[in-house]
């Protein structure tokens, strides 16, 4: 297992680089220049000229690529054009509220998906199973940034239940001083014992959510269904009917377990998928992650901003990808023994 | 000891479907007395792993079950799973045909068989595992504890057999149902699990119904044996009678097929034709198609059982004529 792990970290240098070359060409091809976002109007060619210097974008490309591998390698990931900040800083101040948004809603996902998955096994083809199958497909096939909207339009505009964007009422924001600790503000808010930030971030937090989870409920439904249907029918399950054991610790124990593997590697991809793709969700609600950022950043051409984030991202995903991997042998003996 | 343990009545198990109802069982009568080895005989697809589904009311949705089964006493059909419960794995056990499919690969040999064991007897975890070690101990696995620890991919196909039968009979049943639990099996430990069973009822007096379609089996291991086709019972008595005197035409074509040393025998015998189609059971005698004893009375009505020496019993037209 140890030299499996070594294995897949190699490869995933590999996939990194290959990722920083493709983000490094695109910035670079792509029309528009950074230099003339930073100088503003009429600038003289002297200045440019200047400036392209100090940014080094008057060297060759493939000196510039060097130069960038050389540094990223060293950690140093530049400053954001935009911001004059260094990237590394502002991906951190970002990150906290993307991994808390995407991470509750996969938690949900997992938590309603998986039951609702069983359940419909478990009744294959009734009434239930088929509507399970229609709503939660609904769902996913509905655009994001429109069930958003329509849920903003519910709650906030028609009920008035739950703040419309954002991450915290503005007033908490300025009087709240908890320290950030994780950067999932209902956990640092928790660990203060900062309530009213707390109850703050909690309804910030349910509509965002609440939308990735209804986009993406349905792969895990569908995953789960389809492969306890399978295992189901397997000698196994008979033995443990045959030995009179009860059809909920047959169901969730000695079903669910054989179907961990294809979930896991669904539930990973998801939670992957969830972080690059809650660009719009986070885009709606004003919700202040890396999404946004990079949306603003790829339209600004802010080089270092971009390629810091998507190697971000890009490592996320593939961390997630490797944890779910090695979770394979915890979960399977017959691949710990080999 | 001739209290009947497992009694079956009438038993009928459909499947319906949209063209066809397939009738896999069709009205069978079998009789399992205390401490004897009933065997159950025939082709793939003669409806005896139907039967011994049956027994424990495993039949799975679709099928239909019709009659009565009873376990010392205890009405199976018709009830739900909740009230089964008790039943399976405790009044009556069963061991299947693969092994090697048969446990839970995710799950230790330990965890399956306490967990097996704590929804019968009143255990906790550590009296479930003594009496898994016990029952293991009993089908001579060497290291009872050792193996508790495994998962079912680090043992061979004889090993877990044994395991199988251990934990059926970890809770005392009063009838042990065997569904080929040699099948999947190499001859020589073949052998083995048949001498272990073979000790089992001469030590602790098992009640067994065993379904195989290995004559070479029944004539070693059991004490009565009952010979199906296409969901019937066509013949059943005592291993010593029917093997000595089989009357009807597909048991004694059934023996033929047994391939015997040293009688010239230059072929391997086979019965022509195959087992019919159960959507569309033949009319009349359901083995007149491939039988050549057969005329137009066999093909328009099904026969009775004649009744001979010691409950042998058979059905068939022509025994009707013999003198």
């Amino acid at each position: 297992m140890a030299r499996y792990a070594a294995q897949r970290l190699l490869l995933m240098i590999g996939i990194l680089l290959g990722v920083l070359t493709i983000t490094f060409i695109l910035s670079r091809v792509l029309p528009g220049s950074p230099v003339e976002l930073m100088l503003g109007h009429r600038p003289t060619p002297e200045l440019i000229e200047a400036t392209k210097k100090e940014l080094g974008l008057d060297q060759p490309l493939i000196i510039q690529y060097f130069t960038y591998i050389g540094e990223v390698v060293q950690g140093e990931f530049g400053k954001s054009l935009r911001t004059g900040r260094p990237v590394l800083e502002e991906v951190g101040k970002r990150i906290g509220a993307t991994l808390e948004l995407t991470t509750l809603a996969i938690f949900f996902v997992v938590l309603i998906g998986v039951p609702l998955g069983v359940i419909s096994a478990v009744r294959q083809n009734s009434i239930l199973d088929n509507g399970l199958r229609a709503t939660t497909i609904a769902g996913m096939a509905f655009p994001a940034f429109m069930l958003a909207m329509m849920l903003q339009m519910l709650f906030y505009g028609e009920l008035g239940w739950l703040p419309l964007q954002g991450r915290l009422d503005s007033e908490v924001l300025l009087d709240s001083t908890f320290p950030r600790h994780t950067g999932f503000f209902l956990l640092d808010t928790l660990m203060t014992g900062d309530w009213r930030a707390f109850g703050s971030a909690a309804q910030h937090i349910v509509l965002p959510a609440l939308t990735l989870v209804i986009i993406t409920l349905a792969t895990v439904t569908r995953i789960t269904r389809n492969m306890m249907v399978e295992v189901l029918s397997e000698e196994f399950i008979r033995t443990a009917s045959a030995y009179g054991l009860p059809s909920r610790r047959i169901h969730y124990g000695y079903a669910l377990k054989a179907t961990l593997i294809p979930l896991l590697t669904v539930v990973g991809l998801t939670y992957g998928y969830l972080l690059g793709g809650a660009v719009v969700v986070e885009f709606v609600f004003d919700w202040p992650g890396l999404g946004g950022f990079m949306v603003f950043s790829i339209s600004q051409n802010d080089f270092p901003a971009v390629m810091g984030t998507t190697l971000f991202l890009a490592t996320a995903y593939l961390m997630i990808n490797l944890v779910v991997d090695l979770l394979y042998f915890v979960v399977d003996p017959r691949l710990r023994a080999q | 000891m001739s209290t009947p343990v497992l009694q079956i009545a009438g038993l009928r198990v459909e499947f319906p479907g949209l063209l066809r109802t397939v009738k896999a069982v069709r009205g069978i009568n079998l009789t399992v007395t205390g401490g004897t080895v009933m065997g159950l005989v025939g082709e793939s697809g003669s409806g005896k792993s139907m039967t011994a589904m049956a027994a424990l009311g495993l039949i799975p949705k679709p099928g239909v079950v019709h009659g009565s089964v009873k376990v010392d006493g205890f009405e199976v059909v018709g009830r739900r799973d909740a009230e089964l419960a008790p039943l399976r794995g405790g009044e009556a056990a069963m061991i299947f045909q693969n092994p090697m499919k048969a446990l839970n690969p995710f799950f230790t040999v330990g965890e399956q068989m306490t967990d097996a064991i704590r929804c019968h007897l009143p255990f906790d975890k550590k009296a479930a595992i003594k009496a898994a070690i016990a029952a293991l101990e009993s089908v001579h696995l060497p290291d009872p504890t050792f193996t508790l620890d495994k998962y079912p991919h680090q043992m061979s196909g004889g090993q877990i057999q044994r395991v199988m039968i251990a934990m059926a009979l970890a809770c005392q049943p009063k009838v042990l149902i065997a569904d080929e639990p040699t099948t999947a099996l190499d001859v020589t430990v073949q052998a083995q699990i048949i001498s272990l069973l073979r000790e089992l009822v001469a030590t602790q007096d098992r009640t067994i119904l065993f379904i195989t379609h290995d004559l070479g089996v029944v004539a070693s291991l059991c004490d009565n044996v009952a010979v199906m086709y296409a969901g019937e019972i066509v013949e059943t008595g005592s291993v010593v009678d029917v093997f000595a005197d089989p009357k009807h035409p597909y048991t004694q074509k059934l023996m033929n097929t047994v391939p015997r040393l040293g009688a010239g025998d230059q072929n391997l015998n086979f019965i022509p034709g195959q087992v019919p189609d159960m959507g569309f059971p033949p009319k009349g005698c359901a083995f007149h198609p491939r039988c050549d004893q057969a005329d137009d009375k066999c093909a328009a009505s099904a026969p009775d059982y004649m009744i001979f020496n010691n409950d042998h019993k058979a059905a068939c037209h022509r025994l009707d004529e013999a003198p």
